[in-house]
């Protein structure tokens, strides 16, 4: 079985529930690797919440073709990936990646190998709210650097 | 063609997307942006060419000197920032 699920909503997920129903049906898989990406404040520029727009379409063919890529290029049997959009609180889950394989590097891989793309490569946009407005998170030159180690 | 727009650039055109009719000497993304800077004054302003923003036809990531062959829908975007 290789599935391969991507889910693009804007309902908050528990992070917990969702691991555990990715993992009921995969008997051959002897590892789980989960990535959850989490809404954060930092003390020094409080934030109130998290806008996320995001491409709807783009988003959805962008993410399975990472998915994918990563089934093929690790030897996953499942992966299964669930993206926020739309307004949520700091702590609020905004992702999470879930890679089942036979043993714990080819988990652990998939889950990072589709991270670093969907960073850089899938078209959502973060806008924070703090006290003193809204305004759009710059793109960082490191997420840029860290899809590199995959084409090395 | 219809051009849509996401994030900072849809806030500051104030639209999200347009209808264009394109001359035939338009033939890439990047002369898709010459031509919306010469007619239109506001595009010029928001998106003058040392602007660092990504494109999309149909759902796919284009580099800017990309043909634009039959694709019905170009997206422009600044670097994404999701997960």
């Amino acid at each position: 079985m290789m599935g391969i699920s991507v889910t693009i909503q804007a309902a908050i997920f528990d992070a917990g529930d969702l691991v555990n129903q990715f993992t009921r049906d995969i008997p051959e898989a002897g590892a789980v690797a989960t990535f959850t990406g989490l809404v954060r404040s930092k003390p020094e520029q409080p934030i109130k919440a998290l806008i996320l727009e995001h491409h709807p379409t783009m988003a959805q063919k962008q993410i399975e073709r990472f998915a994918q890529e990563a089934v093929d290029k690790f030897d996953l049997l499942a992966i299964q990936v669930v993206h926020r959009f739309g307004e949520m609180k700091v702590g609020e889950p905004i992702v999470q990646v879930m890679a089942a394989s036979s043993h714990r590097q080819a988990a652990f891989d998939g889950a990072n190998y589709v991270m670093d793309w969907l960073k850089t490569d899938a078209p959502f946009w973060k806008k924070e709210v703090g006290a003193d407005g809204a305004h759009w998170v710059e793109a960082r030159d490191k997420d840029e650097a860290a899809k590199d180690k995959w084409t090395k | 063609m219809i051009i849509r727009y996401f994030a900072w650039i849809r806030e500051r055109l104030n639209r999200d997307e347009q209808q264009l009719e394109l001359p035939d000497s338009v033939k890439t993304v990047q002369d898709v942006l010459h031509h919306l800077r010469t007619i239109d004054e506001d595009f010029a302003f928001v998106l003058p060419p040392e602007t660092v923003f990504r494109a999309a036809l149909d759902d796919e990531l284009v580099e800017l000197d990309t043909p634009l062959g039959s694709a019905k829908e170009l997206s422009i975007f600044p670097p994404m920032t999701g997960g």
